[in-house]
């Protein structure tokens, strides 16, 4: 499904002897949205007591046994759907064994060889230009708990609060070729996933993050060796691992040496990645499938319900944008990427220009909002509100500055914007009378500036100004610009 | 199948369970004996047969997605030969 | 009082219910005969008397009023691979010695729940690894039973009550209990009988739950009854089955009333006799008692047909690559972090390796060795995948013969009780006590082993019954057959008495 992609000489890295390509594949690891956890029935909240969300089962006592979660199925088919993937109806759950403090069991259960979702594309823009990102797989599989290790010199304190949290681990092919296009890649992951609610896609949580495979190799030579950078937990820090590693392995390169294949950590307070010292020793992790389980088979029917179910997604939103309401592609994606956004928008534009809602929402909401830090559901415009100053707008009750002092009104204070038109005297004034008579008084006052403006009309736009001012603001600035060019007779 | 020394501190470290210098020739004979032993099934043809994935003959029960468990820290941290605030706590462990 | 421990689980109920005896003067009397024998013979690693008189105190209360339960005032003992709240469970490790569960197995709380008192708990090889009961942390369990000796009198020589269930099997067969819990992967609850005399049903895979059993080999494990008779097997085996919730292994389907089963003898049953166990070596004893039981079934009416089961000598190593590697997985949580033994190290690594190094014993280290290097990069296919392949075919043997039979005769095992330290030398040796049992776990069916007759070193020999998935109810009526017709296997005398 991913094309290889078009060689534009913006993503290659310049070497010290030559252009590099760089190549990237992401491993993004999604908490599953469900309330508890995908083998056992404990609490996925977040922010609890050191293991009081967690049963005998996810502490490993001896003769606990797995059960698994519906909804947590669900999710992951959901999200196969939003990633056009193909889902399968066999899948099988198999113990991936390894020893550390925070696996309880010993073992991580998650699917090797037989997931539970197969094939499917991202599609992202970057930089004007659409591309498709293959998806290999998505995977269901237990998070593991939390270790401390900075508390204290000898010893390291382990929270088994996340240990057995769904994860869907979902693999791209390695058809991102910069640190743009996978930032973009994650970004439009996290969309998706958050329009789906399948996840939450909070990265400060950790309750999204990327394992980063990137390796180098010279313009259509074959695929370097690559090295894997471990829970890079936002996406600011998943560009600069990427460029990071990247320079670090065509430094190595260009030395004449050889990459080796290893598992990294990225460093943001060095700006580095370095080699991880526990996962040196080659990982066998002797997979075969949990006998404690049954493999996992799912319905034609129940996989087709769930994509009825499905939310519209972000890429058919934006596409409806822009060919029903006539928004600008770049628009467009703007208000789509986070749901809460879209759904204002779309009230404010009900029955309205889906341009000028674009406008008022993009420019002077999303702009005040992010002036504040507050998110759209801390917006003290409703859609209503909003739509109600547009409205005044295209009626030409108020003029386009005067709405914007309308909006700080309605924004600090609150209230119905035709109220407040009406309470506080904002309309727009188009009575040509009243206008003609404050343009003679205008031009009557200032006589060597109407010569200047008759020899050059530009100079017209003072007057109208000036007249502007006079009234307020509240004039019609269209009928100010006509009555003035008259009386200048220009 | 002969496993040689190497390979039993392999397996035994796998297996985190530590042994000692003396112990790897014995272990070494006990297990070649057995891998031998088990060589015998190389007998069967078992070309297009499926390896046995379930042993009962009924379908995977998934269960609701609701809260039923957990909330019970000091249970879960009372058997543990070291602990601290209700976490488990372990030698260092070196990231 | 040996009147009192010499019933039978059902004699006992009956007298419990006409109020011919007390539950807790039953209890008591197993407490006393249990206090006399457990030093001789080491069944119990446990024994809980506070508990058990107040639980026979509490029956005799509901006794009283009319409210008995199916098993009220009976007392069992429970093999110590059982969770049980509040009373340690070992395992029978080092690594568990001092692990005191919060939780009761499901099975446990089926029993308990019906009234039955627990005694204690029953000596076992560790993790449930063995085939003799000597590798257990808490010392070998000696049989009750003893080999004839020279000039008439007994030998002393200590013989194996078999294993795992070994505390379960000799406990049952002294009168230390009515009946005993145990579990079988491949044969430790059906070979442990057989060596003792007494009665052991291993049913079909995911018919009782396996939710807070210590896990040995997830896919083979099963918990199951020891008996005296196969109608005590009957009922204890009916208030320990059925579907669990917490055990997504097990099946949902209704328990039967086994017990209303009984008595219907096996007229036009099609017995099923494998030429395959008529394996190279097989003594001549344990051949002739096969013989016999065929003559039994037959005399009884049923129908006898030789069959073939062309996989039957691939059973055993491919339980030894099955088994092991799922208990390497299953074990991997000892790790001393959360519960039972730590042994501290220089860090995580060291303290993990010490720990296990001490924790286990030498036939568990082996057995999780092995599974490590069957699983293990490389190898995965030769072994682990071609095992279940034939466990595929194994499985397909007994399904094409169940197309002409209806249940299946074997001997339980290859030979009688042996002594101490005859069969530890090579690990081999032990492993093949259960040659003919294993085929039964690694087909996922129900097989139970009647006490057919003695060897010739006055030991017990038993036969085993094959049965269709969940078709329990054919192995208790044609096991009563062979019961009925071969009379009472019981303990010469109780040496450990003094007497």
């Amino acid at each position: 499904m991913g094309k290889a992609a078009k060689e534009k000489t913006n993503n290659l890295m310049r070497g010290a002897d030559g252009d590099w390509e760089v190549i990237v594949g992401l491993e993004v690891h999604a908490q599953v949205a469900s309330k508890s956890k995908l083998f056992s029935g404990s609490s996925t909240g977040f922010g609890a007591e050191p293991n009081s969300h967690v049963s005998l089962v996810d502490a490993a006592m001896p003769g606990m046994l797995p059960v698994i979660n519906e909804e947590c199925v669900a999710q992951a088919i959901r999200t196969g759907h939003g990633l056009n993937a193909k889902i399968n109806p066999y899948s099988v759950f198999d113990r991936k064994n390894y020893f550390y403090p925070d696996l309880p069991q010993g073992y991580q259960i998650s699917q090797f060889k037989q997931p539970i979702v197969g094939e499917g594309t991202v599609t992202i823009d970057v930089d004007g230009e659409t591309r498709e990102i293959g998806v290999e797989r998505l995977h269901l599989e237990q998070d593991a708990g939390k270790s401390i290790h900075d508390q204290h010199p000898d010893y390291s304190y382990v929270d088994l609060n996340r240990s057995g949290v769904a994860l869907m681990e979902i693999v791209s092919k390695p058809d991102l070729r910069s640190s743009k296009e996978a930032q973009v890649y994650v970004a439009k992951m996290r969309t998706i996933l958050r329009y789906l609610g399948t996840s939450d896609g909070d990265m400060d949580k950790g309750n999204l993050r990327a394992d980063v495979n990137v390796s180098v190799r010279k313009p259509g030579a074959e695929l370097g060796t690559r090295c894997e950078i471990k829970n890079v937990n936002s996406i600011r820090f998943i560009g600069q691992a990427i460029d990071v590693e990247a320079r670090r392995q065509i430094g190595i390169l260009e030395d004449g040496g050889q990459i080796t294949q290893e598992t990294r950590l990225f460093d943001p307070a060095k700006g580095e990645t370095r080699s991880m010292r526990s996962k040196e020793e080659a990982h066998d992790y002797r997979y075969f499938p949990d006998p404690d389980l049954l493999p996992l088979e799912i319905s034609e029917d129940y996989i087709a319900s769930l994509k009825q179910g499905l939310p519209e997604l972000p890429d058919e939103k934006q596409a409806r944008f822009v060919n029903e309401l006539g928004l600008s592609a770049y628009d467009a994606s703007v208000l789509i990427a986070e749901r809460e956004n879209a759904n204002y928008f779309e009230a404010v534009a009900k029955g309205r220009d889906g341009k000028t809602a674009a406008n008022w929402v993009i420019n002077e909401l999303f702009g005040r909002l992010n002036k504040e830090g507050l998110d759209i559901s801390a917006s003290p415009v409703s859609a209503d509100q909003l739509g109600g100053i547009v409205d005044l707008i295209s009626e030409g009750t108020i003029s386009g500055k005067i709405a914007k002092d309308l909006f700080e009104i309605v924004w600090t204070e609150g209230g119905d914007p035709a109220e407040i038109v009406e309470a506080r005297g904002m309309k727009q004034v188009t009575d040509t009378g009243a206008i003609e008579k404050t343009v003679e008084d205008v031009l009557a006052a200032n006589p060597e500036k109407a010569e200047q403006a008759r020899a050059k009309p530009n100079l017209a736009g003072w007057f109208v100004g000036q007249v502007m001012k006079a009234s307020g603001g509240k004039a019609n600035p269209k009928v100010v610009n006509d009555i003035v060019k008259k009386k200048l007779g220009v | 199948m002969t496993v040689d020394d190497d390979t039993v501190r392999r397996i035994a470290h796998l297996a985190r369970i530590k042994i000692e210098d003396s112990d790897v020739a014995g272990l070494r004979s006990e297990l070649s004996g057995i891998l031998d032993w088990v060589e015998q099934l190389n007998e069967v043809d078992t070309d297009g047969v499926e390896p046995m994935t379930r042993v009962a003959a009924h379908k995977l029960k998934k269960r609701k997605d609701v809260v039923t468990d957990g909330e019970m820290a000091d249970v879960v941290v009372k058997n543990a030969p070291f602990s601290e605030d209700n976490y488990y706590v372990v030698p260092k462990v070196i990231e | 009082m040996a009147e009192l421990t010499g019933l039978t689980l059902s004699e006992a109920r009956q007298k419990l219910r006409n109020k011919d005896i007390k539950a807790q003067e039953l209890t008591d009397a197993f407490l006393k005969e249990i206090e006399a024998a457990n030093p001789d013979l080491n069944a119990f690693v446990a024994v809980t008397a506070e508990k058990a008189m107040a639980q026979a105190k509490e029956a005799d209360a509901r006794l009283q009023k009319g409210e008995a339960r199916d098993l009220e005032g009976l007392p069992i003992g429970h093999k110590d691979l059982y969770c049980t709240e509040g009373v340690t469970t070992t395992a029978c490790s080092n690594i568990l010695s001092n692990f005191v569960p919060g939780y009761e197995s499901t099975v446990g709380a089926n029993l308990w729940g019906q009234g039955a008192v627990m005694l204690g708990k029953l000596n076992n090889d560790e993790f449930a690894m063995g085939s003799s009961n000597e590798s257990s942390s808490h010392g070998p369990v000696v049989s009750p039973w003893r080999r004839n000796g020279k000039d008439g009198t007994p030998s002393d020589d200590k013989l194996v009550p078999g294993g795992s269930s070994g505390g379960s099997s000799a406990a049952v067969a002294a009168d230390l209990c009515l009946a005993a819990t145990a579990t079988d992967t491949g044969g430790s609850i059906r070979q442990p009988a057989a060596l003792t005399g007494t009665v052991g049903i291993k049913p079909t895979y995911g018919r009782c739950s396996r939710w807070g059993i210590v896990a040995y080999a997830s896919s083979l494990d099963q918990a199951g009854p020891v008996a005296r008779t196969v109608e005590d097997a009957a009922i204890l085996l009916g208030v320990m089955a059925g579907h669990d919730d917490k055990d997504s292994t097990s099946v949902d389907m209704p328990v039967p009333d086994y017990s209303a089963a009984l008595g219907k003898g096996v007229k036009g049953l099609k017995v099923g006799v494998p030429e395959e166990y008529r394996v190279e070596g097989l003594s001549d004893e344990v051949d002739q008692l096969w013989q016999q039981g065929i003559a039994w079934l037959k005399d009884a009416g049923a129908e006898i047909k030789t069959i073939s089961l062309p996989h039957t000598k691939y059973a055993l190593p491919a339980y030894y690559i099955v088994a092991p590697a799922e208990a390497s997985s299953n074990l991997a949580r000892y790790d001393g972090v959360r519960y039972g033994v730590r042994v501290p190290g220089n860090d995580i690594i060291d303290t993990y390796e010490k720990t296990r190094q001490a924790g286990f014993g030498d036939e568990v280290k082996r057995r999780i060795m092995i599974g490590t290097y069957v699983l293990s990069a490389g190898y995965y296919d030769a072994y682990y995948l071609k095992a279940q392949k034939v466990r595929t075919l194994i499985k397909q043997d007994f399904d094409n013969a169940w197309d002409d039979v209806d249940v299946v005769l074997t001997p339980t095992t290859p030979n009688p009780a042996f002594a101490f330290g005859e069969k530890t030398g090579d690990p081999l040796e032990m492993y093949l006590e259960d040659i003919f049992t294993v085929t039964v776990n690694m087909a996922g069916l129900p097989g139970i082993s009647v006490p057919a007759g003695l060897s010739s070193q006055g030991t017990p020999l038993g036969l085993q019954l094959i049965g269709k998935p969940f078709d329990e109810t054919t192995l208790f009526q044609a096991g009563e057959v062979l019961e009925k017709a071969a009379g009472p296997v019981r303990v010469a005398s109780k040496w450990w008495h003094g007497t």
